[in-house]
């Protein structure tokens, strides 16, 4: 065990914290799932980019900064810490471009990764369909052989699409062979979302903003050169990156680390004289310490070369009822306040979104029984 | 940055787990039960002291009074060692003895110590005050406190009455009256005082991790072979969620455990002062988490275990109760997860019930408002 960090860390951590306090916005800026507010956002992830902080584990060539997993946590540390914007180009850059990187040919990474960082393309997710939602492989989008050759043609509607009515592309499993069993005859497909035969419409999500949309799809034109990792492939593909969502690469330990603090100035400001509370708000903080320890300690197998597997099932099970919990807990102390628009009551009502997207919990609790503890499938 | 077991720490460990599965069974672990055949226990005893397990923190000089068994590992090498004679379910005094009570006869120079060491002498501590000593009844040396210190008592210097509790394994007994002087006096200072103290929390929260793990062991086995309605009950989601959560309490629990023992094994080190650190707050406060998270998990899981067993699971004939009720016990001592969360509550500057009631006695009353939102 040795639980320092080394120097270079620690000039990583010095040299970030160094960057974010003199450039994280002062005004935090209104919220990214308004259409103001994204474009707002979009100019911060531009400044973040041309400052090598968009992608900072990415290779150079890509605008990154090559940094290991260890950096990547002191980062998003930092990154919370300065109180800085939420990143509205995640779902591209924290769950696309590991796709990309393990399945994309040179010529997709070369043009889209570089874009993707700069913030210049906004990817959205296109997974979960009307009729498809825990049960993904029940998705019935199709993608069928354009007659003139050279790509496919795409129908369907895909939902619950993320910041869908702002972004700029999608990303998403098609069914390319009807016939194939439901896992089978799927491909992951890419498209620009102003393409001819595309319509959206963004709605609000439980905290009022646009959140969400749906998008539909009319004999829409995808070129070959946008089917990532190949034709019937897509299941495999999709599953291989599905861990990126769940466990390391979406939810730093930084977030709730940083929520936790929060939720502790709160306390300290709000007493309420019941043993109770003052107990959950402890809690909390301890919960959010034993996160990120838990998070040091998969990166360190992973960085020994031994994969996390199904533990990233773990990890979305703690990280989305823990934030639910720290919300919860600040509400009682705000006491009749905590029906005022605030950060808190806000924070509330998206916490309660964590345990459904990324995999329902219940989904994952079956995947930890049966695949970590080796329970018998029904 | 590396949360990995050194290998000269898991190597111990190894031994002792290798050696616990054979020779601590079930026979054993009842043997230590009011009625039963101690001395199975204490050979089982015998034999981890010969792989060195009980110096682990005894400084390895060769020629000292320890004979050569201290091992001088540190706090690092306790908790994998200690997690597998927690996963045992042994009944032996192993924090009193390898985490709190050994380290401090070597450091005080006990004449008992090669005993102790050998594992001839049976030892055991009580620092909580509470004039509970879990194997009262059985040790002839115990570690107490006293007004002055820790001190070192021989049984016969002490009033103890024999209780029964709900691990009846634990052999408790009451000190009737608190010491007051005589023993060996083994320390005064209280940052020894202190950290024997954090030692023995520390050595609990990792035997309380290897007790859940095991019980969630047996569990697992179970239900993959009972069967109702044609199905084993492992393949309902009502049982397979519960045990996940379970699971997932006990994986929390441990990354902050192994952490608790590498602050307390850097803690005021040259190495720790020159850098930032993963393991975030003090010793102390590390150590208190570990402790909560671990006493939180163990009770989750004893219960889940019993709920999913069923009627099978509320025996004594069956071996899940051995394990379920030294998690009980240990939850609750070394400080509770209540004492341990209140220690991180004075650490987070939260307000008490004073200064509150001094607020509203100011006209501040109740209204929050001031704070940030
Ligand atoms: C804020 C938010 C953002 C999202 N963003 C995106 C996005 O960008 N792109 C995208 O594609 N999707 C997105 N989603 C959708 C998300 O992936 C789905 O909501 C999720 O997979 C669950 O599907 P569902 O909503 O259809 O619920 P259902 O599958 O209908 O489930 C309803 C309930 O039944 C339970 N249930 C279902 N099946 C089982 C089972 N086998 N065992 C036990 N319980 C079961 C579920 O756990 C849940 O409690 C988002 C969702 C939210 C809330």
């Amino acid at each position: 065990m040795d639980l320092r960090w080394s120097a270079e860390e620690q000039e990583f951590r010095r040299e970030a914290r160094t960057w974010l306090e003199a450039n994280v916005p002062r005004q935090p800026l209104p919220s990214g799932d308004t259409r103001a507010g994204f474009a707002a956002h979009l100019a911060w992830e531009q400044r973040l980019f041309a400052a090598r902080w968009s992608v900072v584990s990415w290779p150079e060539a890509y605008g990154g900064r090559d940094a290991t997993l260890w950096q990547w946590l002191i980062f998003e540390e930092e990154y919370y810490r300065a109180g800085a914007p939420q990143r509205v180009t995640q779902n591209g850059i924290f769950l696309l471009a590991p796709t990309l990187f393990a399945f994309g040919t040179p010529e997709q990474q070369q043009r889209l990764l570089p874009r993707m960082a700069a913030a210049e393309d906004v990817w959205a997710q296109g997974w979960s369909e009307p009729g498809a939602g825990s049960d993904l492989a029940a998705i019935s989008s199709r993608a069928v052989r354009d007659p003139a050759g050279g790509g496919w043609r795409l129908s369907g509607q895909k939902t619950w699409t993320t910041r869908g009515a702002f972004c700029t592309h999608l990303f998403g499993l098609f069914r390319t062979d009807p016939a194939a069993e439901r896992h089978h005859g799927l491909s992951y497909l890419l498209l620009p979302l102003d393409a001819p035969g595309v319509t959206v419409r963004g709605f609000q999500r439980l905290d009022g903003d646009e959140g969400f949309a749906e998008v539909f799809l009319d004999d829409v034109f995808v070129p070959d050169a946008d089917v990532l990792g190949g034709v019937d492939q897509g299941w495999a593909v999709a599953m291989a990156t599905t861990g990126s969502e769940r466990g390391l690469t979406l939810r730093s330990p930084g977030r709730f680390l940083h929520t936790a603090e929060r939720l502790v100035r709160t306390a300290r400001a709000h007493p309420e004289p019941t043993g109770a509370l003052r107990d959950r708000v402890v809690q909390g903080w301890i919960d959010a310490q034993a996160y990120r320890l838990f998070t040091l300690e998969q990166v360190t197998a992973i960085s020994e070369g031994r994969p996390v597997g199904a533990e990233s099932s773990l990890n979305k099970l703690f990280w989305s009822e823990l934030d639910v919990r720290l919300h919860e807990t600040a509400l009682e102390l705000l006491g009749p306040q905590a029906e005022l628009d605030s950060p808190w009551s806000r924070g509330f009502l998206f916490s309660l979104a964590g345990p459904i997207y990324a995999g329902t919990n219940e989904i994952q609790r079956t995947i930890v029984a049966e695949r970590l503890l080796g329970l018998p499938r029904k | 940055m590396r949360f990995r077991i050194a290998e000269d720490d898991a190597a111990l460990a190894g031994a002792a787990a290798a050696l616990l599965a054979k020779e601590a069974t079930a026979r054993e672990i009842r043997a230590g039960w009011p009625g039963g055949d101690t001395g199975r226990v204490d050979a089982v005893w015998r034999r981890l002291a010969a792989i060195g397990a009980l110096g682990t923190l005894v400084p390895d000089s060769a020629d000292g009074p320890g004979s050569g068994l201290g091992l001088g590992l540190d706090e690092n090498a306790l908790v994998p060692l200690l997690v597998e004679l927690g996963r045992s379910g042994l009944p032996v005094p192993a924090v009193e003895t390898v985490a709190v009570g050994a380290p401090l006869l070597a450091a005080a120079g006990s004449p008992h110590l090669a005993e102790v060491l050998a594992g001839r002498l049976l030892l055991t501590a009580s620092l909580d005050g509470s004039g509970l000593v879990p194997f009262g009844q059985r040790a002839p040396l115990l570690v107490l406190r006293a007004d002055d210190g820790l001190r070192l008592y021989e049984r016969g210097e002490l009033a103890l009455e024999p209780v029964e509790s709900t691990d009846g394994s634990r052999a408790s007994a009451r000190l009737l009256r608190p010491p007051d002087g005589g023993g060996q006096l083994l320390c005064t200072a209280p940052e020894e005082l202190e950290r024997a103290w954090q030692r023995g929390v520390l050595g609990t929260a990792a035997l309380l991790v290897g007790l859940a793990e095991r019980m969630i062991e047996l569990t697992v086995d179970h239900v993959q072979q009972r069967r109702q309605f044609g199905a084993p009950v492992g393949s309902f989601q009502a049982v397979q969620h519960a045990l996940a959560d379970a699971h997932l309490a006990v994986r929390f629990a441990r990354p902050a455990v192994l952490a608790a023992a590498w602050s307390q094994a850097s803690s005021g080190t040259a190495a720790e002062a020159a850098s930032e650190t993963a393991a975030g707050a003090d010793a102390a406060v590390v150590t208190s988490m570990a402790k909560v998270l671990a006493s939180d998990a163990a009770r989750l899981v004893a219960r889940t275990a019993i709920q999913c067993h069923g009627a099978i699971g509320c025996t004594t004939e069956y071996d899940l109760h051995l394990y379920a009720k030294r998690a009980w016990a240990l939850a609750a001592a070394w400080g509770g997860p209540a004492a341990h969360r209140e220690l991180i509550a004075r650490h987070l500057h939260l307000p008490t019930v004073e200064m509150i009631r001094d607020r509203i006695e100011q006209g501040a009353g109740f209204g929050p408002g001031r704070g940030p939102l």
